[in-house]
């Protein structure tokens, strides 16, 4: 594997230094010089080669092993008996991808006393639904989980496995594809396949400052994490048919090498959880005072919204972390959000910029926040608020 | 007696990473480096172990010849030794070749506690860290926000962040941690600590003394591949006006979001 340049042959016409998306490429003299430092191997210089001048070696894809590998399974977690939000979002997003390949979209349920979920699956796209129970799974663990999935995955062969990039997915996937030495991308935003059939894998990096498209042309499955709240779950329709299969997989106690003995819900009594709101109101610095949080509040109550903060409103203490939209906190795409004296850093937009409808309140007129705001008010957030709050509970008891 | 080694990745300070629109390329010259936050936590955790029950805190990095900035840092604050695997077959490598050329040198030291930051903020994977626990044959718990040994010192009390709030989470050592925010305030180093690094022992492995293959390791080693990087597709901003008549503006915000059935 590596780059092999024939400065013989170049030209010398510069079109790879323009191609090249890591700066790799340097005009030197009337050819150029690769810096393989910053090389990825991706190939675009490669592609745009007049005089095929520059060639890259690859290892060599195993096409007939690669057949060998169908279909796609989503791992579907559950929590205390429910099923998360994600795991419907996998299966309609796996959906697609099944269909495109035309293979058979796979769920898989692991706890305990958790079947009953099964045909909502099947209801919202699985094909086949794979139900793994016992005692051993009730709270996720690392190592159960672990064997119960490689177990699963080793000798069915998927071509791709999907995980929710929630903190328990993104603790399993990893340890799985450690276990079956297979590559895994990291809290998906994007998933496609392309004409090679390959899934390829979106997702910001750099703090969200730049997006990277990821691909994992060697082994099989191609596993991913995918983050929540990014693809929309479909309907369920109720007239789709698929199969339920029990399979028995022992775990013994020895076998489990950390023991839960607490858990502890922080979520707060009455305050909604932000990922499943449809209407999102949240506070940032300029709120100045918890004391003033009451403002939103109110406003939230009357839509029926969950209250979020920005970071700095969270790690001052007040609100609870569960509330904090943005990188660090969490991801929502609600269907409207109100951002309230946020500035609107790169960092809080990474959790909230795919929210179908953005409304900014902000007295300052250059704050980022107003770039994606569908609608932006620049103004003093204690003088508009309070006239927002009286004309929407005008419009709402008008109806 | 503790014996921890802490994995730490120098990483871009992330927020001055840009895409250059023109030409598709990532802008990363003059762009600072720094210990990854995270792992500054975990170098801390480290530290308050052995200030407790007494052992050593190994620091170990895979990264480029700049790269030992990090490790001086972190024996700085208070780590014991370094040690760095740098060599040209290691770069390019993805969390898999990562975690496997952390893991072979690992492997020949005695430990009973990794700790890895929970992620780099530069890929922000968090992925070493599992991986490099399955790979040494250890349980891992990831997101730690509390610690302490048990009192036979043989066990991790560990309280871990979950999506709902968190669990105490106990295992027998030797395991593999990772650190979150919340766990600790890291020490800055003082003067002392700062002359003091520099004396501390400190070793260099490259690919011959770690003896892998090196077709296991590096970009030649890692099953993913990067195809493409591009700057992230922008929202765009849309009606914006001035609140000079609050009860105007908020009329007309009410009305925007009726129109549009979001109220
Ligand atoms: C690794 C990392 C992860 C991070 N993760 C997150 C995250 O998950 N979530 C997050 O939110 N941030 C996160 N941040 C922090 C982020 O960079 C910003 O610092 C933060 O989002 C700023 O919060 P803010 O908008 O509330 O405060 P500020 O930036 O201080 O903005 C306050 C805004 O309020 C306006 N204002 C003040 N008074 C009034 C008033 N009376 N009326 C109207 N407007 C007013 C001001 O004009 C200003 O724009 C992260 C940072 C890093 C480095
Ligand atoms: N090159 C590296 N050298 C040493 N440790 C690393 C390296 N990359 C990642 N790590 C460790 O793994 C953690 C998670 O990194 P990541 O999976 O890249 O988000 C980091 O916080 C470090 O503790």
């Amino acid at each position: 594997m590596g780059l092999i340049y024939d400065r013989d042959t170049c030209t010398g016409c510069m079109l790879c230094p323009k191609a090249c998306n890591f700066g790799a490429i340097e005009k030197d003299g009337d050819k150029v010089k690769f810096d393989l430092d910053k090389c990825v191997l991706c190939g675009s210089c490669e592609e745009v080669c007049p005089v095929d001048a520059i060639k890259i070696e690859r290892k060599k894809v195993d096409a007939n092993e690669i057949a060998q590998y169908k279909n796609v399974f989503v791992f579907c977690e559950t929590h205390e008996g429910r099923l998360r939000s994600v795991a419907l979002e996998l299966v309609t997003k796996g959906r697609e991808l099944a269909d495109k390949l035309g293979e058979k979209l796979v769920a898989i349920l692991i706890g305990n006393d958790i079947e009953e979920h099964a045909q909502t699956l099947i209801y919202h796209g699985a094909d086949h639904v794979l139900v793994v129970e016992g005692k051993i799974f009730t709270d996720y663990t690392t190592d159960a989980y672990t064997i119960a999935m490689t177990s699963l995955i080793a000798p069915r062969k998927p071509a791709i496995v999907l995980y929710g990039a929630t903190n328990n997915g993104r603790d399993l996937a990893p340890r799985i594809a450690a276990r079956l030495a297979l590559g895994l991308t990291a809290d998906c935003t994007g998933l496609e396949i392309d004409e090679a059939r390959q899934l390829v894998q979106t997702r910001p990096a750099f703090g969200g400052n730049i997006m990277a498209e990821i691909i994992s042309p060697y082994t099989r499955p191609q596993m991913a994490t995918v983050r929540p709240n990014v693809f929309k779950p479909g309907e369920p329709d109720t007239s789709r048919k698929g199969e339920i299969e029990k399979v028995n997989i022992e775990v013994s106690p020895i076998q489990v090498r950390t023991r839960v003995t607490e858990k502890v819900s922080e979520i707060v009594e009455g305050m909604k959880s932000v990922e499943e709101a449809d209407i999102i109101v949240c506070s940032g610095r300029g709120i100045k005072d918890p004391a003033n949080l009451e403002l939103p509040k109110q406003l939230a109550k009357l839509l029926d919204a969950a209250i979020g903060g920005s970071r700095p409103i969270v790690d001052m203490g007040w609100l609870p972390p569960t509330q904090q939209v943005g990188q660090s906190g969490r991801t929502v795409c609600p269907k409207l959000y109100f951002a309230l004296g946020i500035s609107g850093a790169i960092q809080h937009q990474i959790g909230m910029s795919s929210s179908d409808i953005i409304v900014a309140i902000n007295k300052d007129p250059e704050a980022p926040i107003f770039s994606i705001a569908d609608f932006g008010i620049v103004g003093d957030l204690f003088t508009v608020l309070p006239e927002v709050i009286a004309e929407v509970k005008r419009v709402l008891d008008s109806r | 007696m503790v014996k921890i080694v802490v994995p730490v990745k120098q990483v871009p300070e992330v927020t001055e990473v840009r895409m250059n629109e023109e030409t598709g390329t990532l802008i990363r010259d003059g762009v600072p480096s720094i210990l990854n936050p995270f792992d500054e936590l975990a170098v801390e955790a480290a530290i308050q172990l052995k200030e407790k029950h007494g052992g050593e805190v190994t620091i170990i990095t895979m990264g480029p010849p700049q790269a030992k900035d990090a490790l001086l840092k972190a024996l700085a604050m208070g780590g014991d030794r370094a040690v760095h695997l740098t060599d040209r077959a290691f770069a390019g490598a993805d969390t898999w070749a990562t975690a496997l050329t952390l893991a072979e040198y690992i492997r020949k030291e005695e430990f009973d506690i990794v700790i890895c930051g929970k992620q780099a903020i530069d890929g922000d994977t968090a992925q070493v860290g599992p991986e490099l626990a399955e790979l040494l044959g250890v349980p891992q718990i990831c997101y730690v926000q509390k610690l302490a040994l048990s009192e036979d010192g043989k066990q991790v009390i560990a309280q871990r962040g979950t999506d709902e709030g968190h669990e105490v989470v106990k295992a027998k050592l030797p395991v593999l941690l990772t650190a979150t925010k919340g766990l600790n305030e890291p020490r800055l180093p003082n003067i002392m600590g700062i002359m003091k690094a520099k004396q501390k022992p400190f070793v260099e492995v490259n690919i011959e003394k770690l003896g892998t293959d090196p077709s296991r390791l590096g970009l030649k080693g890692s099953p993913t591949q990067v195809r493409k990087v591009f700057a992230p597709e922008k929202k765009k901003g849309g009606i914006k006006i001035d609140a000079d008549n609050p009860a105007a503006a908020a009329k007309q915000l009410v009305e925007f979001l009726t129109k549009k059935g979001a109220i």
